[in-house]
């Protein structure tokens, strides 16, 4: 058995680590309110987003935070713009050809990025990675905290956004109604590509605060796919605050079951938990529909 | 109707039987008995979620069961390949059946059916790539020795000539559920489930049915792959690569649709294979290409090949 | 490289087109006499290896340009060796598909593989042809051990190079006076992390050391910080980690911030603790980690000279580079000693001959059942900025410096 700093420091961590995968799973699960889709291309775009912080610190001489404020705006646009000029024409509208449309499009930019910038792992050289905040007898990361505040915030904001501003109200409207959305005047395929923008600026806000403690080469987004899609289904598909809260529970659970069976058996953990979940109650935590 | 129905079946099988005998190079026939094998997987995959609806991201659940039965009854157990091919095919039905009766039971559908099969993979992968009993992380590897009981043959025509049995009787079913009143049911529960419901149809047995026959067929593909790579690990076995083959090839071929999964699995193959004269000195440009194809495909055949196909003869006046 | 190695300016085009001319005019005798030999080289170049298959690749590449610089393959009258490469995508699928394919073009042998999953069938598929194999660096012992008789193995195994590691940290630990006893294994799951894992806590306690906690990981790991969480909890005197690059970086940062200093860091196969890049980018997180790995002779001075050209070619410094290089080399020599692009001829060659180990430290190679019995791992240490061979004896740069101070 552990001590119980070091369990109380376990749970920290997960929560933290839970924080930013929250961030890339609200991406996932707000693309996947409105346009029922299961975007195959979602790693592949958090790995762009890393490189585009990457390449603002190396040769920008940005720092990942202050980043943020060109890779958000940057990787909204490039959102827009691929479901506007890709997603949207190439698939018709039929959700079995979104799903292969975008996994074509994950072939194409997991394999752009490696013919770019080769296979090498880089990081991002910033003093900031090491410092920590002393709690007590805690050493607690300082990157990550920053995280974790970071993340929350733009869950926050996100959340506002939906309910109160007209942008939010007429992705609301096409989430539930479609057709309906249209007959008011609502321009939907627009409000499909705002949506699929704002998961791309998710992704942007999540690299940025995943850079200074994380690595990236053409590859490194995968290894948050599956957790962002279990992340997804627990906190109930389409639902912001299932997503917070099934993107904190995944990083505890993850930590825990990490500290007891290790890290490698440890991710059955989180698998297990969410077949027993959908198994009682397939909506996961926050669903509505059934 | 029906016999001029089977006419491209039946054609596109005897043109696969003779093609060996054409004095192919032994990387098309190598080329050919790895595109079989996943158009057999993608065939079962269609059973389940081409006829019924049910889209499963975890058809590597049974691919890989399949695959280590056979794999581990060999080497641990001394079975002879047969008995391992038939134990593997089995296994595989019963995962089948067990992640079947929970999810379906549960009433999961959709994304998060999908998604829990995805789980189930993972935790098999995980657990395979622990476990003593499948060689860990190490993987398995069978002896090369071509002899009938192990399933090898010096003559490598003799194998592709097996995986296309397999895959000619898994058209065979795929044309009686077409056909059948279980297929009926089957297509009625994909329609509308609470309808085909009122109408008397008990929508859990057939959609219990549908996942059986499916992990079977995709059960029997990983067999036939340990058999043909004599090589197996976690990764190969569980790993999402060929649970997105085995639903990529019916959709680009043409979902629902008996010769879907076979078309596109040639389709997707034979596309892979031509990026590849575009790889030179830069690494990724080919996949990019395949990619890029991939994606203008779905624009200009968004019903599949196969689709496509009957829409061009749809036009031609001829025809009608 | 020569200064005409330069990009083909208009003359060399001319005169390389009348020299073309003339060949074409040639009496298809004399054409004979410049033959080409054709070497299959299969590397992962895309896909989850990407980076190792890439490296691997440049070190053919450069063993090729130097072997056709110096005259070609001198036993054949200066046969030039022409590359063929195959792209394996980090898949056994594709891995034996491509080797199929440089069967179909022709090839004489083939070299490379790196993953031993992606080695397991292409060595499979190249024995249907009796076509002659050289694994590069694929570790699992089981390669070598099927009976397949055109498969030779350059690298040590992975009994080899952990049978090494272990003698020597049990030398290294008592040359200092015994100042480590307890230790943590950090492993990732995969073929070689489990089997070492295996082995360690099968052989570490019967050499007085005490096993606090053996911690698996995935690949690719998210986050390391449970497991430095837990070796602070422990307090090791040393921590042994076998993994791939991110997640050594991942691991050597967590521990520098969570203020976690162990005796020793003593990785064996470890993906950064012999990466120069790792050095350069973390001098302060990588200073003292020891690495027992593939490593290239320092005393040769062609390893700094490869070392240069692979900076030069915008890439970083691993062993994929002289290990390819090297067996290329060889695959070469064997070419030559057999006469000719006969397979088996090449295979017998392979079986019974003796062969230059090109830069790696394994003096003459001699193979039995396929592997390379000269081969060895060495032992580096990170000091000073720079990876430095500490062990053995013979091909030490520098003393070890441990146990690290605190």
């Amino acid at each position: 058995m552990y001590a119980p700093q070091i369990l109380i420091e376990a749970a920290l961590n997960g929560l933290m680590t839970g924080a930013v995968y929250a961030l890339i799973a609200l991406g996932l699960t707000l693309v996947y309110g409105v346009l029922h889709i299961i975007n195959f291309a979602h790693g592949a775009l958090l790995t762009c987003a890393m490189f585009a912080v990457w390449g603002a610190s190396a040769w920008l001489r940005l720092d990942p935070y202050a980043a943020m404020l060109a890779v958000v705006p940057l990787m909204f646009g490039a959102g827009y713009a691929l479901q506007r000029c890709v997603i949207g024409p190439a698939s018709g509208g039929s959700d079995n050809n979104i799903l292969l449309v975008t996994l074509g499009l994950s072939i194409v930019l997991e394999n752009g990025l490696l013919a770019i910038f080769r296979s090498d792992t880089r990081t991002l050289d910033s003093d900031a990675a090491l410092q920590v905040v002393e709690v007590g007898p805690l050493l607690l990361s300082t990157p990550r905290l920053i995280g974790f505040a970071t993340a929350l915030a733009v869950t926050g904001l996100l959340w506002l956004l939906l309910e109160r501003t007209d942008t939010g109200r007429a992705i609301r409207a096409v989430a539930r109604e479609k057709l309906g959305a249209r007959l008011v005047g609502i321009d939907v395929d627009h409000v499909y590509a705002v949506t699929f923008g704002l998961g791309c600026a998710c992704l942007a806000v999540a690299a940025c605060l995943l850079m200074p403690t994380f690595y990236v080469n053409p590859r490194s987004g995968a290894a948050f796919v599956l957790v962002a899609f279990t992340i997804v289904v627990l906190g109930g598909m389409g639902s912001i605050a299932g997503a917070l809260v099934g993107g904190l529970v995944v990083g505890v659970v993850e930590s825990f079951s990490g500290l007891f069976l290790g890290d490698s058996l440890g991710q059955i953990g989180i698998f297990l938990i969410f077949i027993l979940v959908l198994l009682v109650r397939p909506t996961g935590l926050f669903g509505v529909r059934g | 109707m029906t016999r001029r129905d089977a006419l491209p079946l039946v054609a596109a099988l005897a043109l696969l039987a003779v093609l060996p005998f054409c004095g192919l190079p032994g990387s098309a026939l190598n080329f050919l008995v790895t595109t079989l094998i996943i158009a057999l997987a993608g065939l079962g995959w269609n059973v389940l979620g081409g006829f019924g609806g049910q889209y499963s991201f975890g058809h590597a659940a049974f691919f890989g069961t399949g695959a280590y039965a056979t794999a581990v009854l060999q080497l641990r157990f001394g079975w002879n390949a047969w008995g391992g091919l038939a134990a593997g095919i089995g296994l595989g039905t019963l995962v089948g059946l067990a992640i079947g009766y929970l999810s379906f039971r549960a009433g999961l559908r959709g994304s998060y059916f999908a998604l829990v099969t995805l789980a189930f993979a993972e935790v098999f992968r995980i657990l395979a790539n622990a476990a003593d009993l499948t060689g860990g992380a190490a993987g398995l590897l069978l002896r090369l020795e071509p002899g009938l009981a192990t399933l090898q043959f010096s003559d490598r025509r003799l194998f592709y000539l097996l995986v296309l049995a397999f895959v000619g009787a898994a058209l065979l079913a795929s044309r009686w559920i077409e056909r059948s009143r279980f297929g009926a049911h089957l297509i009625a529960v994909r329609e509308n489930e609470e309808a085909a419901r009122a109408l008397g149809v008990d929508a859990l047995r057939v959609k219990l049915g549908a996942i059986a026959l499916s992990a079977g067929i995709t059960a029997a593909a990983g067999c036939l792959y340990v058999q043909h790579f004599l090589y197996l690990d976690a990764g190969v076995a569980y790993g999402t690569w060929i649970s997105v083959e085995a639903l990529l090839a019916p959709i680009v071929g043409g979902i629902g649709t008996a010769l879907g999964p076979l078309v596109g699995a040639l389709a997707l193959q034979g596309l892979g294979e031509a990026t590849k004269l575009l790889a030179g000195g830069v690494p990724g440009i080919d996949l990019v290409a395949f990619g890029a194809c991939l994606i203008a495909v779905i624009a200009f055949a968004p019903q599949g090949v196969v689709g496509l196909v009957r829409r061009l003869r749809g036009r031609r006046p001829a025809e009608a | 490289m020569t200064p005409f190695d330069a990009k083909p300016g208009r003359r060399s085009v001319l005169r390389g087109g009348l020299a073309a001319a003339s060949l074409v005019a040639m009496p298809a005798v004399l054409r004979a006499q410049a033959p080409v030999v054709k070497l299959g080289i299969i590397q992962p170049v895309t896909g989850a290896l990407a980076n190792d298959g890439d490296l691997g690749r440049l070190g053919a590449e450069l063993a090729i340009q130097d072997l056709n610089a110096a005259g070609g393959l001198k036993a054949l009258g200066g046969a030039r060796l022409e590359m063929v490469f195959a792209d394996s995508r980090s898949n056994p699928e594709t891995a034996a598909q491509e080797t199929e394919r440089l069967n179909g073009e022709g090839v004489a042998a083939i070299v490379g593989g790196f993953a031993s999953g992606l080695c397991a069938t292409a060595t499979q598929a190249a024995a249907r042809y009796d076509l002659p194999y050289m694994i590069d660096v694929g570790v699992a012992d089981q390669l070598t051990q099927r009976g397949l008789r055109n498969t030779f193995r350059f690298a040590p195994s992975f009994g080899m190079v952990t049978g090494a590691a272990l003698d020597r940290l049990v030398a290294l630990n008592e040359a200092a006076g015994k100042p480590a006893r307890t230790v943590v294994i950090v492993h990732e799951d995969g073929l070689f992390g489990s089997g070492l894992a295996k082995l360690l806590q099968a052989e570490l306690p019967k050499r007085g050391f005490e096993i606090l906690e053996t911690i698996a990981h995935p690949t690719p790991a998210r986050d390391m910080a449970n497991v430095v969480l837990r070796i602070r909890s422990l307090q090791p005197d040393l921590v042994i980690p076998s993994h791939y690059y991110g997640e050594f970086v991942l691991m050597a940062r967590t521990l520098q911030q969570q203020r976690v200093r162990p005796k020793g860091i003593y990785a064996i196969l470890g993906g950064a603790a012999s990466s120069l890049r790792f050095v350069k980018e973390f001098p302060q997180a990588a200073e003292g980690v020891m690495d027992c790995n593939h490593w290239p002779d320092p005393r040769n001075p062609k390893s700094a000279e490869l070392r240069r050209r692979t900076e030069a070619a915008g890439r970083s410094f691993a062993y994929n580079v002289p290990m390819n290089y090297s067996a290329v080399w060889l695959m070469a020599e064997a070419i030559e000693k057999a006469g000719g692009a006969d397979r088996l001829k090449i295979i017998e060659a392979l079986s019974t001959g003796s062969f230059g180990s090109g830069v790696m430290p394994y003096g003459q190679s001699r193979f039995d059942k396929g592997q390379n019995t000269s081969a060895m791992p060495l032992n580096t240490q990170v000091q000073g900025g720079d990876v430095k061979v500490i062990a053995p004896a013979e091909y030490a740069e520098a003393k070890p410096n441990f146990p690290l101070k605190a």
